[in-house]
């Protein structure tokens, strides 16, 4: 994916965020996920139902990258098993670490494939995995 | 001034000098030397190189002291200001505080400050009070006598804040505070780096300082008390060195302050580094770097203001401390975009996260200036502010 394309699809994920709320939100799984040397801090909304991801929805402020890293992940996310679901987490985190990954279902996610480049957003891009593996972790 | 003393300016633009500052080469050298030529303890040994570090160790204390018009052995190593205002409030204040008595701060104030004061309302029931910062996040004398009742006992805060920038009218406070018998501990971490700082002068009771934010190195700082009250600080560590001494419980003696507060192995390599830096910075001259901040601080605003997407939170400061925020994008990706052109900035809360009450803003982007700073890096940085739509595109990747 060349520079010009992510950087679009970064916008569009940061300034129109995929099911962003501002509202707390009943009946839902609910985990916190903050940066502890920045502000960055959302709340991460799951509803499982037959070990199936039925819905995610975040609250919060963070910066460009950890907004678009969430969004997309919620994207890709809703409609996988739990399973599955851990899988591609891990498999995210191990392509920001620069280790060994699958990439199946990455989609537009494949915009953090560089991001291992640079240390300081590591922590931005993750920020929503860091959350969501607990609950999913939890409810396997 | 003063650049190529520092190295790393060769290709770097600093501007995080509230949070630490650069390294002189002959701070660097000084350690080197200490460490490569006379690497030896303290107070103990009869042989030469014993000497000599005692002796660089004593000659730091005496220059930091004459930098502050205080006496020698009211000058106390710590490991910097967060130790020494630990030190001062648990060592001291803890001991003459009761449930009841009111300690004044303001929510401007570091982490530091605020939080050895919070335990001790957990601990002993003593109430703080927070001074109504006015329109433009200042301390004025008018507010601070709002809040001055029959039982405030402390005034604590910071000559200067890290985030606002305001010089607090520190004299004029002491005066009124010791007319009503209350203490003043004075957080110097930002003002005795840039400006002219006498404790005698400004009458303070207690005062701390850092050792990396005026050239030094990282691990050391200052505990200033006026003599009679560090006599009564209560060694919050008891250890060799700092005992004369001991055969039982019942009969411990100690030394006399300085070392009395200062037990076990001090940290030797950074109060030489620290006193040389003191002697650097006084040889540029406090006035001078004061001066020179200001004025870079002025021709900051003046071609940032009319930019109508920045937002400055503290145009009316007279330190070289300038806090902004920029409408729709969050700090640290401005913070992001600037380190691609190797641009230095702090973005985030700044270790306060009370001062959101105050002013309603809970982050920003904050350009902290020092005396090697110069006119051009500040076009640099406008230059590159000054295209939003750069700005946004740039942050992403
Ligand atoms: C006003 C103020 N007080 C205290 C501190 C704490 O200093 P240190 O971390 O060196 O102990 C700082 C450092 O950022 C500061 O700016």
């Amino acid at each position: 994916m060349d520079d010009n394309t992510k950087r679009e699809i970064l916008f569009d994920n940061y300034t129109n965020p995929y099911n962003k709320i501002d509202e707390e939100l009943d009946g839902y799984l609910k985990v916190n996920s903050n940066n502890e040397s920045c502000i960055d801090n959302i709340d991460i909304y799951l509803l499982i139902e037959d070990k199936t991801i039925k819905d995610i929805k975040f609250k919060g402020e963070a910066c460009a990258i950890s907004t678009a890293s969430t969004s997309i992940m919620i994207k890709n996310m809703i409609g996988m098993s739990v399973e599955d679901g851990i899988k591609y987490v891990n498999n995210f985190i191990n392509m920001i670490n620069e280790e060994p990954y699958d990439d199946t279902n990455f989609d537009e996610a494949l915009v953090f494939d560089e991001t291992y480049k640079q240390a300081s957003r590591k922590t931005c891009a993750t920020l929503p995995y860091r959350g969501i593996i607990k609950l999913l972790e939890d409810n396997k | 001034m003063n650049r190529s003393d520092f190295t790393i300016l060769d290709n770097l633009i600093y501007f995080d000098n509230s949070a630490t500052t650069l390294k002189p080469k002959c701070v660097v050298d000084k350690i080197s030397d200490y460490y490569t030529n006379y690497p030896s303890n303290i107070h103990r040994g009869e042989y030469n190189i014993s000497f000599k570090a005692d002796d660089e160790y004593n000659k730091a204390r005496e220059s930091i002291a004459s930098f502050l018009g205080a006496r020698n052995d009211e000058i106390v190593f710590t490991s910097g200001t967060t130790d020494s205002l630990n030190i001062i409030i648990n060592g001291y204040f803890k001991n003459i505080l009761n449930k009841g008595d009111e300690v004044i701060i303001t929510k401007a104030e570091h982490a530091s400050l605020i939080l050895p004061w919070f335990n001790l309302v957990n601990e002993l029931g003593i109430v703080i009070k927070y001074i109504k910062l006015d329109d433009n996040n200042h301390v004025t004398i008018d507010n601070l006598m709002d809040v001055i009742t029959d039982n405030t006992k402390v005034i604590s805060i910071a000559q200067i804040t890290n985030v606002i920038g305001d010089i607090r009218p520190i004299k004029e406070i002491t005066k009124i505070a010791h007319e009503r018998g209350i203490k003043v501990l004075v957080d110097g971490a930002q003002s005795v780096p840039h400006m002219k700082v006498d404790v005698k002068d400004l009458d303070v009771d207690f005062l701390a300082f850092s050792g990396h934010k005026i050239c030094g190195p990282t691990g050391i700082g200052v505990l200033y008390g006026k003599k009679e009250l560090l006599d009564e600080l209560k060694p919050q560590r008891l250890g060799g060195g700092m005992n004369a001494s001991f055969d039982s419980p019942e009969c411990i003696i100690l030394k006399d302050n300085p070392i009395r507060l200062e037990a076990g192995t001090p940290n030797i390599a950074g109060a030489i580094g620290l006193g040389e830096a003191i002697r650097y910075v006084n040889s540029i001259g406090m006035d001078n770097i004061y001066k020179h901040e200001c004025e870079l601080k002025d021709y900051f605003i003046n071609k940032i203001k009319d930019i109508d997407y920045i937002k400055l939170l503290n145009n009316e400061n007279d330190s070289g401390i300038i806090s902004f925020t920029i409408d729709g994008i969050f700090p640290q990706d401005v913070g992001y975009y600037l380190n691609k052109y190797n641009i230095c900035v702090r973005t985030g809360n700044h270790c306060d996260k009370i001062l959101k009450d105050e002013i309603g803003i809970d982050q920003s982007i904050r350009v902290s200036l020092y005396f090697y700073n110069t006119k051009e890096e500040i076009d640099t940085l406008v230059d590159l502010l000054s295209d939003k739509e750069r700005i946004m595109k740039e942050m992403l990747i």
